[in-house]
């Protein structure tokens, strides 16, 4: 009967979205912000440790939402590791154009990210994919919160 | 079968609302989300369409035909809305944009003016984000306490926790739903005008959820003041009703200041219009009016009590289809409920369950449906919601069960 959601609710997702491999606080860490979808009530918490040359050293999150939600904050956090923080913005604003166009600017790039191609086939879902995100890109900026329901 | 369902011919109302006949990704449009908003009928869409084809000028003011008819067009909704709510007198009904802006109103110029600092305001632990932010807001700027009367666990007020609150008197004014817009619950709304009559308050309904549902008389129900908006009750947006008793809406002083709602205007002073016109400033949703009077006349013609016993024989079978589904909880089990079921599913969050819903042209609502309190009420982050209107099939929601049945599967 769902054949033809299978395109977002993959099989990464589905493990992703129930079983994520970075959930959780991080003990010691150097920012967080919140991301919060009023309208819908998804919450993401976001919280970050730097390596010793400025770059993302480690990320924690926690999630109260969906799957998509949920697996995009699992995948982000492979995605963003290891990058200085204007690289993650500058990632963000990508991730945002595949979000919302199924196109990566950067394939290879964004081969992590890539079981979330499809969301853009599904409008009111953009938002789910994009939270972890904004929540990311906050604590960056030193801002407590974030939502993408704008 | 009684005479009410006998007389109630779903297939010519169904044929009647011609948005039904869409599909969606191929599929039959099941719209299970009447609750958020409704569809509109021919007669309707009709009336707004002749309004802006034939019959249309500002109102009120002109001296010519186009005016005058365009006048007593508009005006036949008040006359509508007065027959649909049992209202004393015409005058009593106060065009406004939405429920949203009727409790702003109510708030702005009865809660700035005739209630006192030190007095409170006393609502339900099942309000919409409209009825209960408009009274944080007078909280915060007039010294009006804000209480909160407690519900039970399947999700009834708790009428003697509601008592307590009002035992000191202190009270003002009751604003409540008279259908939560998420439970489905009816509120026991003439108890609930006599209690807070005895502790010397007036009380509000929110008939949002209510009036699309069941005959409301307002002068049985001992109501102060009724709001209820147009798009939820199968007319348009952008037009809804304030129904207060008149000696209350005289003594209020204006909301919103400008044409249409004075009586003389000087550099020095202004004088205002006699309600209900002291609240309708600056020119109306003309012809969302229209449509309201036809949205209301459409009512009529089928009827509240075929109405009623519809959507009663929908609930019951719906109730009954998703409780034999595993992982599902429905949220509310009151006793006097209507057409909105609110439920989780056990492996699906309810965004999930919505866009695969979606994908078999099922329509339902998922989120807080701004009621972020009562959520949190029960430990929920969100709900998907399906709701029925006169519209609504058997069908339909063995649709919406034995596709809830599969999603389970496919997130097994």
């Amino acid at each position: 009967m769902f054949e033809d959601v299978r395109d977002l609710y993959n099989a990464a997702i589905l493990e992703r979205g129930r079983r994520p491999r970075h959930m959780g606080k991080l003990e010691a860490f150097d920012t967080t912000a919140k991301g919060d979808n009023p309208m819908c009530g998804d919450r993401v918490t976001v919280w970050l440790k730097f390596a010793p040359d400025g770059t993302i050293g480690q990320t924690g999150f926690d999630a109260r939402g969906c799957e998509i939600s949920k697996a995009s904050a699992d995948l982000m956090v492979e995605a963003v590791q290891g990058r200085a923080p204007a690289d993650t913005k500058a990632m963000f604003e990508r991730f945002r154009t595949m979000a919302q166009s199924g196109e990566c600017p950067s394939c290879a790039e964004f081969e992590p990210l890539k079981p979330l191609a499809a969301v853009h086939a599904y409008p009111s879902r953009v938002k789910c994919a994009a939270l972890p995100w904004h929540a990311l890109v906050a604590a960056l900026d030193g801002a407590a919160n974030a939502t993408s329901e704008s | 079968m009684n005479d009410a369902i006998q007389s109630f011919d779903l297939k010519s109302i169904r044929a009647q609302f011609p948005i039904l006949g869409e599909k969606i990704r191929g599929k039959d449009l099941v719209f299970l989300d009447s609750a958020a908003s409704a569809q509109k009928p021919r007669a309707v869409i009709d009336a707004m369409v002749h309004a802006m084809e034939r019959q249309y000028a500002n109102i009120h003011r002109g001296l010519h035909w186009m005016s005058e008819r365009t006048t007593e067009a508009y005006e036949m909704a008040r006359d509508a809305s007065a027959r649909l709510l049992n209202a004393n007198d015409r005058s009593e009904i106060v065009f406004v944009r939405n429920s949203t802006e009727a409790v702003n109103l109510l708030a702005h110029s009865y809660g700035r003016s005739i209630m006192k600092p030190g007095q409170a305001v006393l609502i339900s632990g099942m309000e919409h984000h409209s009825n209960i932010v408009p009274w944080q807001m007078l909280r915060d700027s007039h010294g009006i306490e804000l209480r909160v009367a407690p519900i039970t666990d399947p999700g009834e007020l708790d009428m003697a926790g509601t008592e307590a609150l009002l035992a000191d008197g202190k009270v003002g004014l009751v604003a409540i739903t008279h259908m939560s817009n998420v439970l489905g619950t009816y509120t026991p709304a003439e108890r609930l005008a006599a209690l807070a009559h005895q502790y010397g308050a007036k009380i509000f309904f929110d008939g949002s959820q209510a009036v699309v549902h069941r005959r409301v008389d307002v002068q049985a129900l001992g109501a102060d003041f009724y709001c209820f908006t147009g798009h939820k009750l199968y007319g348009p947006t952008g037009i809804g009703v304030l129904w207060g008793r008149r000696e209350l809406l005289d003594a209020m002083p204006p909301f919103l200041g400008g044409g249409d709602m004075i009586s003389s205007v000087s550099y020095e002073r202004s004088t205002w219009a006699d309600v209900p016109h002291k609240f309708e400033a600056g020119t109306p949703a003309i012809i969302e009016g229209i449509g309201l009077n036809a949205a209301i006349e459409f009512i009529e013609s089928i009827g509240y009590p075929a109405i009623a016993a519809h959507e009663a024989a929908l609930t019951d079978h719906a109730l009954a289809k998703m409780s034999a589904i595993e992982g599902i909880t429905v949220i509310g089990r009151a006793q006097d409920r209507g057409g909105v079921i609110s439920f989780t599913l056990d492996r699906a969050h309810a965004h999930d369950v919505a866009t695969l819903l979606d994908r078999q042209g099922i329509a339902v609502r998922a989120g807080q449906h701004c009621a972020e309190p009562l959520m949190r009420r029960f430990g929920l982050d969100s709900t998907a919601r399906a709701s029925f209107g006169i519209y609504t099939t058997h069908e339909e929601i063995d649709a919406l069960a034995d596709t809830l049945g599969r999603i389970r599967e496919f997130f097994a």
